[in-house]
């Protein structure tokens, strides 16, 4: 009796230092995440002298919003909204044209081919013609520098298609199909009317998915771009954050001293601008995103 | 002929819905395909893609006697392994951890708080490394500093070194809330007869936790282990190519940026493609080699 009282003495005492363990492990990983994210916030509201100084740890000082006037005069970084946003919505808005019709086929279990179709697709995620290849293909359509190919690179995406047609085909019956047609429905109008009606989880979710990929897009910006007025928000990005180019302004790098503090406020006030919006959404749409990668999962 | 017009008849439509999809995996993928043999050509400007003189394993044995190749493949295949090394066994911790969190309001602040960093887009992410890690002036310096670490001003983002921990570090922290999805949804299937079990033969919450949840998870464990094997050498250009600069161009000159450097900026256009051609290559022979190990081991494989 003894014994089995300590056993379940020990068991709560172990159990009560796991749950610990685990309470101070979710403590630190959030800090780990977020503090990176907080300081840029405090950073990009603070003087910029005490951010080098490195007195401003946990609470901005000397609040001033310096960076963001000047970024927000910045005409270099209002076009990349413009461009970034026109992307955005003409790039998703074709992605979605696309990618659901094609989904749809390739969802019927009656269509007859569509194995090998499957593989049509399948494959170009695992074997590519490369980089040069592919830019002098682009190149010999007459499309580098034109805003065309930043809205229609990568028009379909393999993996999202596959995600769209695994729901598709698991979560409209096919009854459903199987009635329509006995009264004489087509697959134009079964797919409009039936399908896209009960798709609108997996449509929320590569909608988010096409968006995003656009917003952040740079890879398809730096290699078919070099035209200044084509310039997506990440590329303008580049030069402000990366390259250190002067500001609309006049701090450049070369103006060192009070100029390069100041071109550093203006960076993280870069920052958060560009990413607000991601930012902003994010909460309401955070369980799409979740649902998006189970779906994926079920076929990988 | 009676059964392609049945055929047709049926499916007509189906095909229409699937034409400009096909069409553009046709034009940009399948069509650079073809263009592969510019590898196996002198590129002549005049002649297009396909119109060069035959040139063989030329530009090949130009890539593999230069220094460039053991330096691109050595960092290529670094980053990569330590990537996975390190990256993939945290986001299956981080989803143990919050599955066993019993506070459901502090569960949710940490899931939501850590799926933020997916999307932060390459450039800040750089960015926002080159402000933490600045020498003398970013936040981990003053941190080293503060501790005595280090007396010197540390420059992480300059040197050969840390070059590929910091570029391994960062991806965990932006990857590995989103990574961990997965694994939460495996943990949360889990049938809780058996927790019951475990509690009537006197586990504690550990020792549930290895013995019930991490068997569950297992198959999903294999499965993306293969997935990510099968992609393991596709090193992402954007954030390397971003990352580097003339003090760390050592270990940071991986065979995507090496394609980029020489095929499109300095114009070697065969040369380009043919170590492009390597890179795929390598990869395919990677993927076919973890399908057939994993066809092998547990009987799931991609294709």
């Amino acid at each position: 009796m003894a014994g089995q009282v300590n056993k379940i003495k020990e068991k709560c005492m172990a159990d009560r230092v796991f749950g610990a363990a685990i309470i101070i492990l979710s403590i630190i990983t959030f800090i780990v995440i977020i503090y990176p994210l907080w300081f840029v916030i405090i950073a990009s509201i603070s003087n910029s002298n005490m951010v080098n100084q490195g007195k401003v740890v946990f609470w901005p000082k000397d609040i001033n919003f310096y960076g963001y006037k000047q970024i927000l005069q910045d005409a270099r970084i209002w076009k990349g909204y413009l461009n970034t946003i026109f992307y955005v919505g003409a790039g998703t808005a074709l992605n979605m044209i696309v990618t659901m019709p094609a989904a749809y086929a390739l969802s019927r279990p009656d269509f007859k081919g569509r194995g090998k179709i499957m593989f049509y697709f399948v494959f170009t995620m695992f074997f590519s013609g490369g980089l040069v290849p592919l830019y002098m293909t682009i190149s010999s359509l007459g499309l580098i520098s034109t805003k065309t190919i930043l809205v229609i690179m990568v028009l379909v995406n393999t993996y999202n298609l596959i995600i769209a047609r695994t729901f598709i085909e698991s979560s409209i019956p096919n009854d459903l199909y199987e009635a329509a047609v006995i009264d004489g429905c087509s697959h134009f109008r079964y797919f409009f009317s039936v399908v896209i009606p009960l798709s609108k989880a997996v449509i929320a979710v590569l909608v988010l998915y096409y968006a995003v990929f656009h917003w952040n897009d740079f890879f398809n910006a730096l290699m078919f771009n070099s035209n200044n007025d084509n310039e997506p928000l990440q590329i303008t990005l580049r030069s402000i954050l990366l390259l250190n180019e002067a500001f609309a302004n006049g701090t450049g790098a070369g103006a060192g001293g009070y100029g390069q503090a100041f071109a550093d406020q203006v960076k993280y006030a870069a920052i958060i601008v560009s990413t607000v919006p991601i930012l902003c959404v994010y909460p309401f749409i955070q369980k799409y995103f979740e649902k998006g990668v189970m779906i994926g999962a079920v076929k990988g | 002929m009676v059964k392609l017009k049945k055929y047709l008849r049926k499916n007509w439509q189906l095909w229409i819905m699937l034409f400009p999809a096909m069409l553009y995996i046709f034009i940009f993928c399948y069509v650079p395909m073809y263009g592969i043999q510019l590898a196996f050509r002198d590129y002549d400007f005049t002649k297009g893609i396909t119109g060069g003189a035959w040139a063989g394993l030329k530009y090949f044995r130009q890539y593999f006697d230069s220094p460039m190749f053991g330096v691109t493949l050595k960092n290529t295949f670094v980053i990569a392994f330590t990537s996975i090394v390190v990256g993939f066994p945290v986001p299956i911790i981080l989803a143990m951890i919050i599955n066993q969190l019993r506070n459901k309001k502090w569960k949710r602040v940490v899931q939501t708080t850590v799926y933020i960093p997916y999307f932060i887009s390459v450039v800040v992410m750089v960015s926002i490394l080159r402000i933490m890690l600045a020498d003398g002036t970013g936040v981990l310096d003053g941190f080293f500093k503060s501790l005595h670490l280090v007396k010197d001003n540390v420059n992480l983002m300059g040197s050969e070194r840390a070059f590929m921990p910091v570029y391994v570090l960062s991806g965990v922290w932006q990857t590995m809330g989103w990574n961990s999805i997965i694994f939460i949804a495996a943990l949360s299937s889990v049938d809780t007869q058996l927790y019951d079990a475990c509690k009537i033969d006197g586990a504690n919450r550990w020792q549930t936790m290895i013995h019930v949840d991490f068997p569950a998870i297992l198959p999903t464990i294999m499965i993306l282990l293969i997935l990510n094997m099968g992609n393991v050498l596709n090193v992402g250009f954007d954030k390397v190519y971003l990352m580097q600069n003339s003090l760390n161009l050592g270990a940071s000159q991986v065979i995507s940026t090496y394609v980029y450097t020489v095929g499109i900026k300095s114009t070697q256009f065969s040369f380009g493609a043919a170590v492009g051609l390597f890179n795929t290559v390598i990869n395919f022979a990677f993927l076919m080699i973890t399908n057939k190990l994993s066809k092998k081991a547990t009987g799931t494989g991609l294709m």
